[in-house]
């Protein structure tokens, strides 16, 4: 595997002796987690601690007639039973909209269920007990009186007259619906010489952390205060919420976050069964840890993805593409996912599909429809993998209809790498990107003429590769344009506070967060390269909101592009007073010094002057030696929001080889390429790493990933047996290149660069699956491309 | 996923184990390997009430040839098996089988008892010893039986084994000069369970195969041995014949569906298994390309 980087830019601040911008450094928290000394929630234990188990409903849709928790509770070690009823007094239900998605509707939705389910594994009573083992013996003794409903679940049908309203108050199934219309759609296929549709079908699937969803909720009586420790990538939302809902005041909510096994978007939201545990440390008065085992994670973290869109194409015999069109339906589950709703994804689609390319011609309707199924919301890549899927195979498809090579239609059609700034038809703002750079360099990458040849000898031989590209449009560094401006309070502005102690270390503290990603590491590099200090000296904080500066957290791929520019920033005042005292106690002019390598020395012949940590005894210890009037500030803070731009987008290409065993119908991944433009790089293994766990999150999406409902609502492979998550076996090496182009809205210049793997993975495998079976005339439109999806598409089965 | 509350003995002899077995009776379960046994109580699929532990029972370990039977103890671990010389000499059907078998740390847990035991449909080792004409032996209060793998299997997760009887060991007949075999299994990932599998032990005259054993698994309700192979047998194999065969075996398979595979998949891949099987032990690849599917 191979990673190599063209045109790195330099820049000012970052480019100074002993930078580690653009290294690939260890990071910071590697030694501890390696040796198991990380805290995750799922360890902890606290005093007078009891375990929850929420008894969740074997129905997708029913009536609660009753519970009867009698017998549960006189089970040794039962604290005890508490229903949706009785939690009500302690927390207030929620609705998941936004205003700015207009129309977005939904019901509201409590902690547990009151009188009704209206999914398989929504929770109906708590169990609290000594242990998890006894609150789980405890739930089997709890009996529920339920009478079924109807379960809407398909979403094709959900809209129908003669389909049940779930809730009735609303009206209808429909959540969300959202059209859209630019340029001349109908003249421009009217002038194409080829026309081509397409029903494309993207199974439902979810994001499988290592470490499940955990919370622990203390509720101290004494203070008034409630400590939440979880494993969530956005520590002030969930204070927010929490507050909002127990009807506390923010500053009586501490949100902790230390170590998270994975997160992926999944936890991003606030879940029922979390509200219900922050309610019952309240209700009980001791602390309650709840984590999710793998069976109720699979029924109950938000899924992804499950839309089905209509698309068709219009194109020229010279390749230019006239007008996309896309009919896209979603079914999101019985309530929109609060407070990020589960509108977004289907919004992202709306946004991106043609975004790459030239053509202004564009039209779009998405529908967003309520199910009696498990709950939908953003997980890695919102709306990205499927707006990629249908883009590029349209593109697929009509270079095929027009026999041009799949590289060629592209290269014709993608906006040309000098036409920044622009717009895309939906109104999306690019500011720089790199489309023909990103695919030469991909080309090249992959070799992508003898590949060919390949492919043609192979032919000969019966078997059967195939070659898919797919280039992308990402969403990177949101602005408030994402939440904020929906009412949404989870903030898009990211702070850092960072100070030098005693002896000239470093303590950094910021509000983005790690899930694995290297935030913690970022933070470090870019504080050390601008302070001159090493990294073994930069101490980063995260995820207490006790204890950081205000911030959204790490999410939407903002967590280097935004909480990285507020570090620059805060680090480059520190930077200005430390000289500033330097100079005074040297009697030298600021301008004359600089820091490098914990040490202020000239600026012209790097002598040194004063050891950093001689300057910080002389104003911790001796301010008396100072001159009159200094008063010297070792700790900085800045905050730091893109306003410019809503988006940072950043685009890529990927190219997947695969073999497809035409006789068996399974597929081999055999190599996979990736060009990426994320701006800047701050570490090039982590940012190459971030992508290549996007892609085989992608590639899980192509092939294996899907929870499967029967047609009850219920999910019929929620464990890791049945649900095939992506293994290192059948993974191909993934190569990874970079073209940069910097965002100049910082002076950082990042851009995000975890979820464009993602993005395009499913779209280049599925390109690639088609153009072997190009022979055969089949081209399959549905994820995952199962055996049995692909024989039955041969016609063998 | 807590297991609910049991009891827990560590047998000290097989004897000792019986005894438990026969006074607990279906309430009791042996311990091999636990790789089924305790995902299956962590999901509280099943909640014994006594768990009877073999792990100590060192005479119910290990490989040996003796004559031309190869014996391997119950609590053979398939990473043993993996390992074995012996194995792969006189039975290497179960070696190339054995890769398949879950993942390496399951594998050095996971015994080859606790697998014929558990009869998992879909699992490689009991179509092995089908394939292989092994013979399982048993221990209970009356004694030891013999019973021949293909009688041994009797439905899903179902045996002939009585609920105080303990599996002891499994004998295969060592492989003869002109003994050939064919395994192969359609699994999504490395290490899951097959869609379709098929483990072949063959005897080869020239080209022409003089025995053949077909026994398929993942196509019902425990091990298959297919009379598809008698179609084979002392003839020149052409693809006509590999097409009657091929036809045969579509008949007599009455394959279930399930997520990952309809009824007409299983037979499809049934089917490829064949030619790739004969296709394979005849050294004549291009019986497997083409028509007979
Ligand atoms: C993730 C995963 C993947 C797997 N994939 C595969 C696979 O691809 N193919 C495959 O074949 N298997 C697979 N397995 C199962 C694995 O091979 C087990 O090791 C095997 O099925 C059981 O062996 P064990 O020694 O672990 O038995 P245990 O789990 O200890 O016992 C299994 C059952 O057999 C009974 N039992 C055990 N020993 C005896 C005995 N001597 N006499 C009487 N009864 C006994 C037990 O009471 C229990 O009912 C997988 C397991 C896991 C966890």
């Amino acid at each position: 595997m191979t990673s190599t980087t063209t045109n790195p830019e330099t820049l000012s601040v970052l480019d100074r002796p002993n930078s580690y911008i653009g290294k690939t450094v260890p990071r910071p928290n590697l030694d501890r987690l390696t040796q198991g000394r990380g805290l995750y929630v799922s360890d902890m234990e606290l005093p007078r601690m009891a375990h929850v188990v929420y008894l969740r409903s074997p129905y997708a849709h029913a009536k609660i007639i009753g519970i009867d928790a009698a017998a549960a509770k006189q089970l040794p070690g039962v604290i005890a039973v508490v229903t949706g009823p009785e939690l009500a007094a302690v927390i207030t239900p929620w609705v998941g909209v936004l205003t700015h998605l207009k129309g977005l509707k939904s019901a509201p939705q409590s902690a547990i269920a009151i009188d009704r389910v209206c999914w398989q594994g929504e929770a109906v009573a708590a169990i609290v007990a000594t242990s998890r083992a006894v609150a789980e013996d405890a739930a089997e003794l709890v009996a529920v009186d339920y009478e079924e409903l109807d379960a809407v679940t398909d979403m094709r049908t959900a809209l129908d007259p003669q389909t049940p309203v779930i809730h009735a108050s609303l009206g209808d199934n429909l959540a969300f619906e959202r059209s859209l219309d630019a340029g001349t759609v109908d003249a421009a296929f009217a002038e194409s010489d080829a026309v081509v549709e397409a029903e494309f079908v993207f199974g439902r699937h979810t994001g499988v952390t290592l470490e499940p969803r955990a919370v622990v909720a203390d509720w101290n009586p004494g203070d008034s205060r409630l400590t939440i420790y979880q494993g969530t990538q956005a520590p002030h939302m969930v204070q927010n919420i929490a507050a909002l809902h127990l009807g506390l005041e923010e500053s009586q909510i501490r949100v902790v976050c230390k170590d998270v096994g994975g997160s992926f978007g999944i936890k991003v939201h606030v879940y029922a069964d979390e509200m219900a545990t922050y309610a019952l440390t309240k209700l009980l008065r001791r602390p309650i840890k709840y984590v999710a085992d793998r069976i109720e994670s699979f029924n109950t973290d938000i899924h992804a993805r499950d839309h089905r869109c209509k698309g068709k194409i219009g194109v020229k015999r010279d390749g230019t593409i006239m007008a996309f069109e896309i009919d896209d339906i979603t079914g999101i589950g019985p309530y929109s996912m609060y407070p990020r709703t589960s509108a977004i994804e289907a919004n992202q689609v709306v946004n991106l599909v043609g975004g790459q390319y030239t053509t202004k011609n564009y039209r779009a309707r998405t529908r967003v429809v309520f199910q009696n199924k498990n709950v939908m919301c953003q997980y890695r890549g919102v709306g990205h993998p499927i707006a990629c899927s249908v883009t590029e195979g349209l593109v697929d498809l009509a270079a095929m209809k027009i026999d041009m090579d799949p590289v060629e239609i592209r290269r014709r059609n993608l906006i040309a790498d000098d036409a920044y700034p622009c717009a895309s038809p939906s109104g999306l703002k690019f500011e720089l990107l790199s489309h023909h750079a990103s695919m030469d360099k991909l080309i090249g990458m992959m070799n992508y003429d003898a590949l060919r040849a390949e492919q043609a000898a192979l032919r000969k031989k019966n078997i059967h590769r195939g070659i898919g590209i797919a280039s992308f449009i990402e969403v990177t560094n949101p602005s408030a344009a994402f939440y904020g401006v929906g009412g949404a309070k989870i903030s898009s502005q990211d702070g850092v506070a960072v100070r030098l102690d005693a002896q000239g270390s470093v303590i950094c503290q910021t509000s983005i967060t790690e899930q694995g990603q290297g935030s913690e590491s970022l933070t470090a590099q870019i504080v050390g390269s601008v302070l001159g200090v090493s990294m073994g000296k930069v101490r980063v904080i995260l995820g207490d909101t006790d204890n950081t500066p205000y911030g959204g957290g790490t999410w939407a791929s903002r967590g280097a592009g935004i909480g990285g520019e507020a570090a620059l920033q805060a680090a480059k005042v520190l930077r200005r007073n430390v000289l500033d005292v330097a100079a005074a106690i040297l009697q030298a002019s600021p301008a004359e010094l600089d820091i490098v390598n914990n040490a202020i020395v000239n600026l012209d012949d790097g002598a040194v002057r004063i050891e950093l940590r001689e300057l910080c005894r002389i104003v911790y210890f001796r301010p008396d030696t100072l001159p009159p009037g200094i008063q010297p500030e070792l700790m900085a803070t800045r905050h730091f929001v893109p306003r410019e731009y809503p988006f940072a987008f950043t685009n890529g290409v990927q190219a997947a080889w695969v073999e497809v065993d035409t006789d068996t119908g399974f597929v081999k991944l055999l190599r996979h390429w990736v060009v990426e433009d994320c701006g800047t790089i701050i570490n090039p293994q982590l940012v190459d790493e971030q992508i290549r766990g996007g892609v085989v999150q992608g590639l899980g999406a192509a092939l294996f990933e899907k929870c499967i409902y029967d047609e009850r609502g219920q999910l019929t492979n929620a464990n890791m047996a049945d649900y095939l998550v992506p293994m290192s076996g059948e993974m191909p090496d993934i190569d990874i290149g970079h073209v940069v182009s910097p965002t100049f809205e910082t002076e950082l210049g990042a851009k995000g660069a975890g979820e464009a793997g993602t993005a395009g993975a499913a779209a280049a495998v599925s390109n690639a699956v088609n153009d072997a079976l190009k022979p055969f005339g089949a081209f399959i439109t549905e994820i995952p491309l199962t055996p049995q999806v692909i024989l039955s598409a041969l016609g063998r089965i | 996923m807590k297991a609910s509350a049991f009891s827990y003995a560590r047998a000290t002899s097989v004897v000792n184990a019986i005894e438990l077995l026969a006074e607990h009776g279906d309430r009791a379960k042996v311990l091999s390997g636990g790789q089924s046994l305790m995902p299956a109580m962590n999901l509280r699929l099943i909640s014994p009430e006594l768990i009877v532990d073999i792990g100590d029972l060192t005479e119910l370990r290990g490989i040996a040839v003796t004559g031309d039977r190869l014996r391997i103890g119950a609590l053979t671990r398939h990473v043993d098996l993996l390992n074995s010389a012996d194995v792969a000499k006189h039975a290497p059907l179960i070696s190339e089988a054995i890769t398949h078998v879950a993942h390496a740390a399951i594998r050095n847990r996971g015994t080859i008892g606790g697998s014929l035991a558990h009869a998992d449909p879909a699992a490689e080792l009991p179509a092995s010893m089908v394939a292989l004409k092994a013979t399982i032996i048993v221990e209970g209060p009356a004694g030891e039986r013999q019973i021949a793998a293909e009688d041994f299997f009797t439905g899903i997760y179902e045996t002939a084994l009585e609920v105080d009887e303990l599996l002891v060991a499994v004998e295969v007949p060592v492989a003869q000069r002109n003994s050939a075999h064919y395994f192969s299994e359609f699994a999504r990932r490395h290490g899951d369970y097959g869609i379709v599998g098929l483990a072949a032990q063959a005897v080869v005259d020239g080209d022409i195969l003089t025995d053949l054993r077909l026994a398929y698994f993942s196509v019902g309700d425990r091990p298959v041995l297919a009379m598809a192979a008698t179609k084979l047998l002392n003839v020149a194999v052409t693809p006509a014949v590999l097409l009657e065969a091929s036809e045969t075996l579509g008949e007599e398979l009455d394959p279930q569906e399930d997520q990952q595979a309809s009824v007409s998949m299983r037979r499809h891949l049934a089917k490829v298994l064949l030619a790739r099987c004969v296709a394979t032990l005849l050294g004549r690849p291009e019986l497997s390309a083409g028509e007979v599917l």
